[in-house]
């Protein structure tokens, strides 16, 4: 029956007998695509994962401890300090996780990000979204998936390689209050050798400002390498501890929470993550083999 | 006592949809369509009166009419149709024009229905992937149909608080695709050539022209009082959309956008209207549970709305344009409507007959 298989024209004034207009068919999907509502394509993911094995593997040779900490369903906030000037922590964590795990994980960013043209695409399909109080609540609480956040924001990347491993002020403790309203827990993930990766000589303002980014580093990979070092990290050992996830014995779903009690969470968090930083820095003995 | 409804913009495309879609409702008692000009589609029992587009003798026209619901779609969401003076005075003076008389001492009006767009809430970096009604817009306001629409909004509000009698509606719709309207985006589509912001591949989202009407008349059928954003569900990135619709991408670079486009638009190349330009670069998303929560249904997601828009041009390149040429003409209206030698039939209240 090949004819009774022709849809009929959608606008019924086509045709010479007006026939019913076809209704939408449910099981029918005409996306072309897998990009879902952030942006995030597990398909580009894939691609972006099989590139980067290599230099997880290889070249950072990442190591964790307490992945199992990290739920395999429903939602959680991780939060992970951050450096190199060209953040090296973020793709480890995520690629790990995803690879271990098999979940995505979304990585919430500055809005910068968004504004610059190819990255920003690029980003986007690989998991990143702006870190809006009202995305991440989606993420958490309606979607119970995995959203990355490091406090720091550019705070974190952008200091120089003398104060390493010293963690920056943890914002305004907004990533508290998201967890606490979602209702979903906070895990911290201590992250050594990002520092080493790709470390800041310094930095120049007045370029920065001109072009309209967060920093302008110069990096010891440049003096190393050239030009090449722009976008080449130093073979550091990455090592990920990931911490007891913190829940709060608050109600979810309130508008606001003391703001006392969430600064007092999120130093609580910085001083855990700075703690295990140190415990880690004493136990490494090398920076290259960990 | 059925419903006494007065449509703004029957001339337009969205007033004659309404009006059609009202006509079939044997709630509705009578409908008064006012136009700058005569109604582009068949009617059945609408009355149209010529008005110009600041509705100045509105006021006398409902304290004659004594209609009890206004839905004012005469809002110029296009700038590409309309001159700034005339997107000024339609929007803005003209909805001033159409509150006052709605809030006039001892007015009939109980219900006012506002089609807005989710155009007031812009495009910018710095937004949620998902606006809900009460997030406020984070970019600046940067075009005329931008602000003329918040300007016509925040009169809205106002007349709400003044008249807590009254149900006041306002739906907030995403760029429409469908069978029949035209707008910049469905002509660049259809032209398949469609300009994009180089570097730059925001998702957006689209509402079916048959859910915009439904929507209405949803709201003003159950005198549904609040604002609400009206969009298929999902999302899809532009690039996807233009490989659906098989239409070429026309880069514009990311910096000195608008002085690119406006070279081709010059040449008649594409339609790039300025709201256009930010929608490119960070696309926009609204969060529709409010709306489904009262008890709307969508007949079309996203995707859905995009694939219906294609069909119908693919259909449209093949036989041309099927739609019977339909001329107003004021004696055969009369005759139809009041000549007693015509047997009145009405429809079924729920049949959208679409």
């Amino acid at each position: 029956m090949a004819i009774g298989k022709e849809a009929p024209p959608r606008d019924q004034r086509a045709a010479l007998v007006p026939l019913p207009r076809r209704e939408p068919e449910a099981t029918h999907n005409p996306r072309l695509s897998d990009v879902d509502e952030w942006g995030r394509s597990e398909h580009t993911r894939q691609l972006v994962r099989r590139i980067y094995n290599p230099i997880y593997k290889h070249w950072f040779r990442a190591e964790w401890e307490g992945l199992e900490k990290i739920p395999r369903h429903g939602g959680a906030l991780l939060v992970s300090n951050h450096a190199a000037a060209i953040p090296s922590d973020a793709p480890v964590i995520m690629h790990g996780i995803e690879e271990e795990l098999g979940r995505p994980v979304y990585g919430l960013a500055d809005f910068f990000f968004r504004t610059a043209p190819w990255l920003g695409t690029g980003w986007a399909r690989g998991g990143g979204v702006t870190a809006h109080p009202d995305n991440a609540l989606r993420l958490l609480r309606d979607q119970g998936q995995l959203a990355l956040v490091f406090p720091e924001g550019t705070k974190g990347p952008s200091k120089t390689y003398a104060d390493r491993y010293r963690l920056r002020r943890f914002g305004r403790g907004g990533f508290i209050e998201i967890a606490m309203r979602a209702g979903v827990p906070v895990i911290p993930i201590a992250v050594v050798g990002a520092e080493e990766s790709m470390p800041i000589l310094f930095r120049l303002p007045s370029v920065a400002r001109a072009l309209g980014v967060p920093y302008v580093p110069v990096t010891a990979n440049m003096l190393a390498f050239g030009p090449l070092g722009t976008l080449l990290y130093f073979p550091a050992k990455f090592k990920l501890r990931v911490l007891d996830p913190i829940t709060f014995d608050v109600p979810a779903g309130q508008e606001r929470y003391s703001k006392s009690r969430v600064m007092d969470e999120a130093e609580n968090v910085r001083m855990q993550l700075q703690e295990t930083l140190y415990d880690m820095l004493r136990e490494r003995r090398s920076v290259w083999f960990g | 006592m059925g419903r006494r409804i007065l449509i703004t913009g029957l001339d337009t495309f969205w007033g004659g949809r309404m009006a059609q879609a009202l006509e079939r409702d044997p709630d509705v008692e009578m409908i008064l369509g006012m136009g700058t000009q005569e109604p582009k589609v068949p009617l059945e029992r609408t009355e149209f009166v010529r008005a110009d587009q600041t509705y100045s003798i509105l006021s006398r026209i409902v304290r004659a009419t004594q209609v009890d619901t206004i839905v004012h779609t005469f809002l110029v969401v296009d700038s590409t149709q309309v001159s700034g003076r005339a997107l000024h005075e339609i929007n803005v003076i003209g909805t001033m024009n159409l509150l006052a008389a709605a809030g006039q001492a001892g007015s009939p009006v109980r219900q006012v229905v506002v089609k807005s767009s989710t155009i007031v809430y812009g495009a910018a970096s710095s937004d949620p992937y998902w606006f809900r009604e009460e997030a406020p817009r984070t970019g600046p306001v940067r075009s005329r149909v931008e602000r003329s629409l918040i300007e016509v909004e925040g009169f809205v509000r106002d007349f709400a608080e003044d008249n807590p009698a009254t149900v006041v509606t306002v739906l907030r719709f995403a760029n429409v695709l469908g069978t029949d309207i035209v707008t910049p985006i469905s002509t660049n589509l259809s032209r398949r050539v469609m300009p994009t912001v180089a570097g730059f591949d925001p998702l957006v989202q689209f509402v079916e022209e048959d859910d915009v009407v439904r929507c209405l008349k949803h709201v003003t059928r159950r005198r549904i009082a609040g604002l609400y954003n009206v969009a298929g569900d999902g999302k899809l990135p532009w690039s996807e959309v233009l490989t659906m619709c098989a239409a070429r991408s026309l880069p514009l670079p990311p910096v000195a956008t608008r002085a690119a486009a406006s070279v081709l638009i010059r040449l008649g190349a594409i339609d790039f209207p300025p709201e256009l330009e930010s929608l490119l670069r960070y696309g926009r998303g609204v969060d529709t549970s409010r709306l489904k929560s009262t008890g709307y249904t969508f007949r079309y997601t996203t995707a859905g709305a995009v694939e219906n828009f294609i069909q119908a041009v693919r259909l449209r390149r093949t036989v041309g344009s099927s739609d019977p040429a339909y001329t107003f003409d004021q004696d055969v209206e009369q005759f139809f409507r009041h000549s007693p030698a015509i047997v009145n039939t009405t429809g079924n209240p729920e049949d959208d007959g679409q």
